[in-house]
Order: structure tokens, then sequence, then C-alpha cells
């Protein structure tokens, strides 16, 4: 692995539902150690990028590399929170065994998860302060808890760079302040977090690094000389006045 | 061997078969394509039976894993046009399939014993005339044979690969991420039931095949709410109706596998009804516990608002309750009961008054409404 290499460097990036572009031409590179923001009003494309860059979505032209590497090789290294509403909660199932699956990745085919794994997965929900819920049928816990099991997983994936979709929708003040901690947390340990997010008030207070995004990158670097009111109202078509407040 | 105890065995063989996969099936919201694999393998039955040049257990197998494969391709293919809607897709492709097939049937086979009926409803009564021989050795029937390797492929399948099946099922999307392809998993389940698909509709038929693999599923699913326990529950739920159906069938004379089928019927009904947690009595029952326990907190903040207020004699009576808040005799007793045996209320002949716990619990109320 290249140590030096970027955790996240998009080139070209272009993505289509047929022929009406989702993404165009986009370049990012995000340096190591950031908590970053993808930023943009709604059908931006922000969801896309991330499952794009996560090969979730076909690309139509472009790279994504990841340290270095093509996603393939770098997945052991990057953890994905996606948006909670991607999965039916009603799966039989419990908390810590839906942690458990971030283990998988390391386990590969067949292989089963030990009990090691099984206690880090624990240590995984403690991190997240739902411990007590492990053995909770995941359909009775609220929102937030859902959010926190969600990230719960991803730390069990160990990995260097963690991207998440929305991860503060539908959740309450209290875990919004727990899972902003957590990041802050993962960001001191010298992690790379990428979260999609939606809230103009909060993203300066809650990130240091920031893409606007829409369709096209606008604006993308350090939330201090990027978050300005004309990159902003750039990014919304000017239809912004009463959405910022944390601007420079 | 019996032939009432092959016959049942098979059964039981079948459901587990069946119902093991099914737990996946129900799980991903794929009822209906077991529904389309079910009819869609005849061409493939039939195209491989002419390529062997006569019926042919392996080749009837590959042949029918085939079709199905194409059945999935095919609906994945329609649905990605856009044309056509997810059910839709479904429904367009598994008639032109079986529709083939019962044209390659008659053009073909019209002679030999793959006709229609048989492939509709099975014929598990007679499971235990066809014995399968080696040289001279009698190794009994043949469906057992059939049944009970495709229960230990189905179980080998399962018990490998159940951490990719749950991550595929519960969340396709870090499937992907983490290096395990869902489509793979999802073909790859696919195939197996189109062969236990082949193997259990020559003893229960095509349309009960469906009923085996979904219904009891359904019912486990009703039942509990982790997924082992899940497909432990949905085999024995699809043992019980193999034995109880055989029994039913032969009381009255009917067909064994329509009996089965309208047992795990019965059995689904039940456990909607029952089931301890999500049943509709259960769920009933909790509402009229809330109703109950909502009206008492009502009495409660009732009192507490005309607590030692001029016109409280008033208010706080019995009789009170029935003509202004509008609760009718039996209620508001069961409501009174509710809060006497919690001690929150005390009786004093007409008179109705707070006991301090229960001035507590109704400010609580109070704070938590505002909340």
């Amino acid at each position: 692995m290249n140590t030096d290499a970027k955790p996240l460097a998009i080139h070209d990036l272009t993505v289509a539902y047929q022929d009406k572009p989702v993404l165009w031409d986009i370049d990012l590179s995000v340096p190591s150690g950031v908590l970053a923001a993808i930023v943009g009003p709604n059908g931006a494309g922000k969801s896309t990028l991330i499952k794009a860059t996560l090969g979730l979505m076909p690309i139509a032209a472009g790279t994504v590399q990841m340290f270095g590497q093509p996603y393939a090789k770098a997945r052991q290294m990057v953890g994905y929170v996606p948006q909670r509403s991607s999965v039916d909660w009603d799966f039989p199932t419990n908390a810590l065994d839906v942690v458990l699956m971030g283990t998988y990745g390391q386990l590969g085919w067949i292989k089963r998860p030990s009990k090691a794994d099984r206690e880090w997965a624990l240590h995984c929900l403690e991190q997240v302060a739902m411990a007590d819920f492990a053995q909770r049928q995941i359909s009775q816990l609220s929102g937030g808890q859902q959010q926190r099991v969600f990230l719960a997983r991803a730390l069990a994936q160990r990995a260097q760079l963690y991207l998440m979709d929305e991860p503060f929708v539908g959740v309450d003040a209290v875990t919004e302040r727990a899972i902003i901690s957590l990041l802050q947390q993962l960001r001191s340990d010298g992690k790379t977090v990428i979260c999609v997010h939606h809230d103009l008030d909060s993203a300066p207070e809650y990130f240091d690094w920031v893409a606007l995004l829409n369709v096209r990158m606008i604006a993308a670097g350090p939330m201090k000389t990027t978050w300005t009111p004309e990159n902003i109202s750039q990014t919304y078509g000017g239809r912004t006045q009463n959405l910022i407040r944390g601007a420079a | 061997m019996s032939s009432t105890f092959a016959i049942i065995l098979t059964g039981i063989l079948v459901a587990a078969a069946c119902a093991s996969l099914g737990c996946f099936l129900i799980l991903r919201r794929m009822a209906m394509l077991a529904d389309a694999i079910s009819h869609a393998i005849l061409p493939g039955l039939v195209a491989g039976y002419f390529i062997a040049q006569g019926p042919s257990l392996l080749a009837g197998f590959f042949g029918a894993a085939l079709a199905g494969l194409i059945t999935v391709g095919l609906v994945e293919l329609l649905k990605n046009t856009q044309r056509v809607g997810g059910e839709s897709a479904i429904g367009i492709v598994f008639p032109a399939m079986f529709a083939l097939g019962t044209f390659l049937v008659s053009k073909y086979y019209a002679d030999v014993h793959l006709d229609a009926d048989a492939v509709l409803y099975g014929n598990i009564e007679f499971v235990g005339f066809d014995h399968w021989y080696l040289g001279e050795t009698d190794l009994g029937p043949q469906s057992l044979w059939i049944m009970g390797g495709l229960c230990l492929i189905n179980f080998i399948f399962i018990t490998l690969f159940y951490k990719e099946l749950k991550l595929a099922t519960f969340d396709a999307g870090l499937a992907a991420t983490l290096g395990f392809s869902p489509i793979l998993i999802h073909y790859g389940l696919m195939a197996v039931v189109s062969i236990t698909t082949v193997g259990a509709f020559t003893a229960v038929g095509a349309i009960l095949v469906v009923a085996l693999m979904i219904v009891p599923a359904a019912t486990a699913y009703l039942l509990t709410d982790r997924l082992p326990w899940m497909i432990g529950l949905a085999i024995g739920a699809g043992a019980i109706a193999a034995v109880l159906g055989f029994g039913l069938a032969f009381m009255l004379n009917g067909s064994v596998a329509g009996a089965i089928a309208t047992i795990t019927g019965v059995e689904f009904g039940l456990a909607l009804l029952f089931s301890p947690k999500q049943g509709l009595v259960a769920r009933a029952q909790r509402l009229a516990r809330q109703r109950i326990q909502f009206a008492a907190d009502t009495l409660l903040v009732h009192l507490l608002q005309h607590e030692g207020s001029p016109e409280a004699a008033n208010e706080s009576t019995i009789s009170h309750l029935q003509s202004e808040l509008q609760w009718n005799n039996k209620f508001a007793q069961r409501v009174l009961d509710l809060a006497q045996r919690r001690s929150l209320v005390r009786c004093q002949g007409q008179q109705l008054e707070l006991t301090t716990s229960g001035r507590e619990r109704s400010q609580q109320v109070l704070q938590l409404g505002r909340g």
C-alpha cells in the first residue's frame, strides 16, 4: 500500500442514468485525517457519488482510487454506512448480529465469525453506547438506535476510510451529538470520514472539510476556505439566502 | 419399507428441502419468483429429456436448473428495461416458459408419463412403487433418494453460505462493498431453488412445491425474530403438514399433496391469529390493554384538574365518568379497577380522589404530553 496516497481520489467521474447525467466530470481528492461533508441540494448526486465510489453503481467514465488502489483492492480499508432506510429492519436478527456483519469482509467466503469477532462486535456496540441492546431484535430499536448500530457495524470493519450516507437523518438530538463525537474520535485516531450531509446549518460546525456538489463539483477543500457564500449560492443556484448562517 | 411410510417420509423430506430455502425467499420478498421457477422449469426438463433421448434424472435436473436461471435472468432483464414493473415481469416470463414446456411435452412426449397433470399435481401416492435397483439389490423408493439428496444439498448450501445468504438478504449493498457478490448469491440461491423444485414436483407437483416453499417459511416468520429459529420452525411446520396432510388424505381418501398444502395454509392461519408476539389476537389484546391504560391516565389527569376546586365534588364521581367522559359502565369499571389495583385512585363512596402516587403519575403524564 502506498501510504502517501490520498484516502480517496476521484478523477473525471461521470455517472448517468441512461443518457441523463447524475454526476458530471467529478474531480475530488480528500486528504487523510479529515472529517469531510459532501453537501448539495436534493438530486445533486450526493448519495450517487458514494455509491459509484464503492462500485454499487456503474460508472460511465472516470476513475476512483482509494489509498492509491482501485476499490476492489482497497475494500478492507473502507467502511460503509448506507442510508438507514436502505434495509428492512424487520429482518429476523439482533443488533449484535448486524454489527458482526462488519467483520464478514475480513473473514471472506464461508468462514464463520469466531468468539473473538463477537467480542469485537460487542466492543463496537459499546463505542456507540448500545451494548445493552446487543440482543435486541432490530425492529424494536428506535431510529437513532438503528443508526448507531449501523455505525458500530462500520467500526467493526476496522477501516481507515469511512463513507457514510446521511448518518444524521431521522435521529434525535442526543444521537446526533453521540454520532458527531464518535466521528471526531475517528478523526483524531487518524481515520478519514466522509459523510453525505444535507443540513447547511450544522455542516461548518461538524466538519472541517467540505465538497460542494450539484451534479458538478462546485468547490472542495478545507471548510474555512471553501464554505463561502459564493460557493454555497452557486451550489444551490442562489436559493439559499435564508439557509446560510455559518458561511464566512 | 411400507408404501405408507415411504410416502410420509418423502413428504417430510420435500417439506424440509423446500421450507429451508423458502425462508430466504420470504425474507428477500421473492415468493412470486419461486412460483415462476416452479412453472418455468418445465421446458428445461423437456429439453433435458430430449438431449438425453429419454427421461433421465440427471439431464432433467440440469435442464431444469438452467431453465430456472434463464427465468430469473429474463425477469431481471425485463425489469431493467423499465418498461415493465417487477411483479408484471414475473407474470410475463413464467406463463411463456410454462406454455413452451407444455407445448414441447404435447409434441414430443405425448406418450410418456410426463403429462401436465403429473407436473401440476404430482403423484406422491405412487412413490412407494418406483424403486431404484443396483444390479439385483433393491435400494428402496427412488424419490426418497432424490429428496434425501436434495435435503442434503440444501443443508450443505445453507450451512456453508449461511453468512453470505444472511448478509446479501439483509443488506445487498454492504455485501457488494465487502466483496460478496449479491448477484452471484442470488443466482446460486435460484439454482438451488430450481433443482429442489424439480426434485419435489415429481412428488407433490409444481403448484404444491410453491406452497411448501413459501407458506411454512411465512408461518415461521410470524413466530420468531431469529433467523436460525425461523429456518428450524419452517422445516418443522412443513414436516408436520406432511404428516397431518397424509393422515387427512388417508381419512378422506383425497389427494395427499393437496391435503399437505392445505394443512400448511391452516398452520399459517393459526400462526397469524395466535402468534405470541405478532399474532392478531395478541395485537388486539395489546391494543385493548393500551386503551384501558390510556383511559386510566385520562382519569388521573381529569381528577388532578379538578382537585381542590369547588366543582370537584361533582366532577369526581363515578357516575360523572359515564355521563361526561362518555365511558360506558363496563369500561368505566375496568378503568377504575386498574387505577385502584395500582393504588392510584381511592374510592370514598361515589367520590373518587387521587392517592399520592396517583397525583405523581398524573403529573408525569402531563409532562410527557407536553414533552
